[in-house]
């Protein structure tokens, strides 16, 4: 009988591990056994010897790392339970990006749910948040700060479009992660009535393919590459691509672009202000501070176990809430993806 | 408020001046009265509402949210205006048609006393949304802070109106929020307002740099002659009681300048240089541009400044004789207006700035070359027979100032650019040689971001980009060693002494002149150059 829920996960060097399952979560050193959570290079590494996860997160990584990245994989089904030297695995959707998903394990009645990144609120290019019943939530703490509400993101899909029509003669650049937030950007332009060519940065094509092959439609999008003398065509388009191509010498083919970011971060006025960002977008694929809080709510665990990011504040919340919590103290996530 | 929010946080980001007058334009288009009358006072700061103390927002969240909570959010934001705006949690969800327009707001708060005004803004900040409360907190705390001039916000209105921005000038003093008579001119819903101010701002005539094909014309006859002093332009008008200081923007400065509104005992519109200096037996001894500076951009000013620092004020022209208006007249008629004019004023405060005799343009040359006083930057050449017309017509007055002074400093710092440039390295930070000649050191003298062509950006940044030693942030810092290094040749304008720099000197509009790519770093200046410069330019008067 496990005696402790650490018996059951644990954080180690490598990782979140699972003694009696001998499997990682996540882990950021080649394993013997990893399962994944989503296709974020930070949570699915290349170099495992074995990797179970979503058909999706596992597509996503073969486009990334080549289709031998491990020597075994197998596909999880949503929602279906695999056991695992007597640990029962099971995949639930998280709402974070295409594949994304929590692992629940568990051994003996406790249950243990590692929710990797998650988000709440609406998003068109995934499945949402399934709430898992659980003795202990591991939740992430991105953006757990008070500070941290992300507005409907609507509005700010919005907020573009306006900035479009007042500046019809400059290019808007939108910064925007490649495996998700491009995506979920290209998808809610879309659905907000801009049917016109999006131009999209080389290092989006095989993940925008990627998601179009799944059902989301990304309408008509072109590489974003220019003669030298039809640089006047990107006038009053939208150009997506990674936050730090725009920083640098590819960004000078645009005729005086208005550069925009679409991240939680962009919620900080300085965080714009210092990445040289015109026009902020606080669109997040993670939760803010009312997500996360409603989410231990809701599961209602009795243990909460607080991960990368700002662990401080929800232990905090957690204390006053009569929740018992801890930060995990798991290292090798960048809290700054977004 | 959600407008007047999204332009705020809009104007904050834009770095481009177009930009921030297009953002402007639009908003002005799209808003109605009184809402964008009000927003155009909070940016000119003619705004006039019960502020709130920092203090008193602290205490409106600590009754509503944890302390811990709170102190872990302010520490990441590091803005007291912008961690409430964001950690503000409403009583209730904001409804729409609840939430208060920047026209009631601000009208609420002119009749609010302090304390009536924080419990206002509480019931506010409960129907806002986050981006509105942060443009509230900012209002009511005093500190927009949001890079845009009254000028910029004048040129806007000029551009919205399609009129020229010397109309709104001369118009802005007899004008209150919300200018609904101004608003309703623009749009052509009513005729222009009339006469509204006593003593109103007339729009200056500006100089054009005088350039070598132009030389042909400069001849004795045709042009008069004065010292260009590089003080600063105002424009003094007295008339029925009132008595201004408009600087050549149009912005009211009396305030600061008490020592000369007190003795604008005359009834007319004069226009000259203001510079600090002391009377003495050969009339007033004029001060360095490092004594002005400690009368400038200051909103009060205290009894020693005015003792140590004393203002007047160099007179070059008279556009108003009492109330009759002189500018139709020809230069050398209102010139002599002039000087019977100021023979009337107080001695300790105005004098005339003289005409400078010369017969052929090598003389003018020579007198350019050796300026007899340092705060002089060069020559102003008026045409005998110039009528006093706005803006800067071509021809009637030509500036030509002394060729800039000239050092070779070394690349130390690149910062990457805004806008347009944020894919460049294109703010540079430059050092001069100090220390012992056996082993010298770099020490910064100053920043520049402009002068260069468009092909030496990219050859500057491909620099930066291959040399970097060490990046914090935007700031690359770039290889600068005896042998190894790009020397800038930096023109600017003057010297002033510094408490903030390391070096001790601060530069007056520095700009990169050329690139010394066949300079090694170790034959770039001493600071000691620099400093020998200082103290001339303080042996003034």
């Amino acid at each position: 009988m496990l005696k402790r829920p650490e018996d059951l996960l644990r954080s180690t060097p490598a990782g979140l591990y699972c003694p009696p399952g001998d499997f990682y979560i996540d882990p950021i050193r080649p394993v013997q056994k990893a399962l994944i959570t989503h296709g974020h290079s930070d949570h699915a590494r290349s170099g495992h010897e074995s990797v179970m996860a979503t058909r999706q997160t596992l597509d996503i990584m073969a486009l990334r790392y080549g289709s031998g990245f491990a020597a075994v994989t197998q596909a999880a089904t949503l929602g279906e339970t695999v056991v695992n030297n007597g640990v029962s695995v099971s995949f639930h959707p998280a709402g974070h990006v295409l594949g994304s998903a929590q692992i629940a394990v568990e051994k003996d009645g406790m249950r243990i749910v590692a929710s990797g990144d998650y988000k709440r609120s609406p998003d068109p290019t995934c499945l949402g948040f399934e709430p898992v019943a659980c003795d202990v939530f591991i939740t992430e703490a991105t953006f757990a700060l008070p500070v941290f509400r992300h507005p409907d993101s609507r509005d700010e899909i919005a907020k573009l479009l306006r900035s479009v029509e007042q500046f019809p003669e400059r290019s808007h650049l939108v910064g925007a992660y490649a495996l998700g937030k491009a995506q979920r950007v290209i998808r809610m332009l879309r659905d907000a009535g801009h049917d016109r060519t999006i131009y999209i940065h080389g290092a989006l094509a095989k993940l925008c393919d990627y998601y179009q092959s799944q059902g989301i439609d990304l309408g008509d999008l072109s590489p974003a590459t220019v003669d030298t003398d039809n640089a006047g065509d990107f006038a009053g388009a939208i150009v997506i691509g990674p936050p730090s191509a725009f920083l640098d010498r590819w960004a000078r083919r645009f005729p005086d672009p208005v550069s925009c970011f679409a991240s939680g971060w962009m919620r900080i006025r300085q965080r714009a202000r210092q990445g040289g960002v015109e026009l902020p977008i606080i669109l997040s694929d993670h939760c803010d501070w009312d997500e996360l809080t409603r989410t231990i709510t809701e599961l209602d665990p009795d243990q909460v176990w607080v991960t990368h990011g700002r662990e401080e504040a929800l232990v905090r919340w957690c204390e006053l809430n009569g929740y018992k919590a801890r930060p995990l103290h798991l290292i090798g996530y960048e809290d700054e993806g977004d | 408020m959600e407008e007047f929010a999204e332009l705020l946080d809009r104007l904050v980001l834009t770095p481009a001046r177009n930009g921030k007058l297009t953002l402007l334009v639009d908003y002005f288009s799209r808003t109605r009265d009184p809402d964008r009358g009000y927003a155009l006072a909070a940016i000119t700061g003619d705004l006039n509402i019960a502020n709130v103390k920092p203090a008193m927002l602290r205490s409106l969240i600590a009754e509503r949210m944890d302390e811990q909570l709170f102190g872990y959010s302010y520490d990441y934001v590091g803005d007291l205006a912008e961690t409430i705006s964001l950690v503000w949690a409403a009583e209730d969800a904001p409804r729409a048609n609840a939430a208060p327009s920047l026209g009631d707001i601000v009208t609420s708060l002119i009749h609010a006393s302090r304390s009536d005004a924080v419990r206002l803004v509480e019931r506010w900040l409960d129907r806002l949304d986050a981006s509105a409360r942060y443009a509230l907190l900012k209002l009511v705390t005093g500190g927009l802070r949001i890079g845009v001039s009254a000028r910029l916000a004048k040129q806007a209105l000029a551009q919205f109106g399609d009129v020229d921005v010397g109309e709104i000038e001369e118009l802005w003093h007899g004008l209150k929020p919300p200018y609904e008579p101004l608003f309703a001119w623009l749009e052509r819903k009513a005729d222009k307002p009339q006469g509204l101010a006593s003593a109103p701002f007339r729009p200056v005539m500006l100089s054009t740099p005088l350039e070598e094909p132009d030389y042909g014309k400069i001849n004795a006859e045709t042009y008069a002659a004065e010292w260009k002093w590089d003080g600063i332009r105002v424009q003094l008008t007295a008339e029925g009681g009132q008595r201004r200081i408009y600087s050549r923007t149009g912005d009211d400065i009396s305030h600061a300048f008490p020592d000369v509104a007190d003795a604008m005992s005359f009834a007319g519109t004069l226009d000259g240089e203001l510079l600090v200096g002391r009377p003495s037996a050969t009339g007033i001894e004029v001060g360095s541009f490092g004594d002005l500076q400690q009368r400038l951009n200051r909103k009060t000013v205290t009894a020693k400044q005015l003792e140590s620092f004393p203002a007047f004020v160099r007179l070059y022209d008279l556009l108003f004789d009492g109330d009759e208006d002189i500018r139709a007249l020809a230069f050398i008629e209102r010139r002599a207006r002039l000087e019977t004019f100021v023979a009337g004023l107080d001695p300790a405060r105005f004098d005339l700035s003289p005409l400078v005799p010369f017969e052929t343009f090598d003389d003018l040359a020579e007198l350019r070359g050796n300026p007899p006083h340092p705060i002089i930057e060069g020559l102003m050449l008026k045409r005998r027979d110039s009528a006093y017309v706005p803006g800067r017509p071509k021809g009637p007055w030509f500036k030509w100032k002394r060729d800039p002074f000239i050092i070779d400093a070394v690349l130390v710092y690149a910062q990457r650019g805004h806008g347009k440039r944020s894919s460049y390295y294109s703010d540079y930070t430059f050092a001069v040689w100090t220390g012992p000649e056996s082993d010298p050191q770099l020490v910064p003298v100053g920043k520049a971001y402009f002068g260069f062509t468009d092909e030496e950006l990219k050859q500057l940044d491909a620099f930066v980009r291959n040399n970097t030693t060490e990046r914090f942030g935007p700031v690359r810092s770039v290889r600068a060693e005896p042998d190894h290094g790009l020397v800038l040749e930096v023109a600017f304008e003057g010297l002033n002494r510094s408490n903030r720099h390391k070096s001790g000197v601060a530069m007056r509009f520095p700009r990169i002149s050329r690139l010394r790519w066949d300079k090694p770093p170790i034959e770039a200046d001493r600071l000691e150059t620099l400093e020998a410069l200082l103290r001339d330019s303080e042996t003034a008067g």
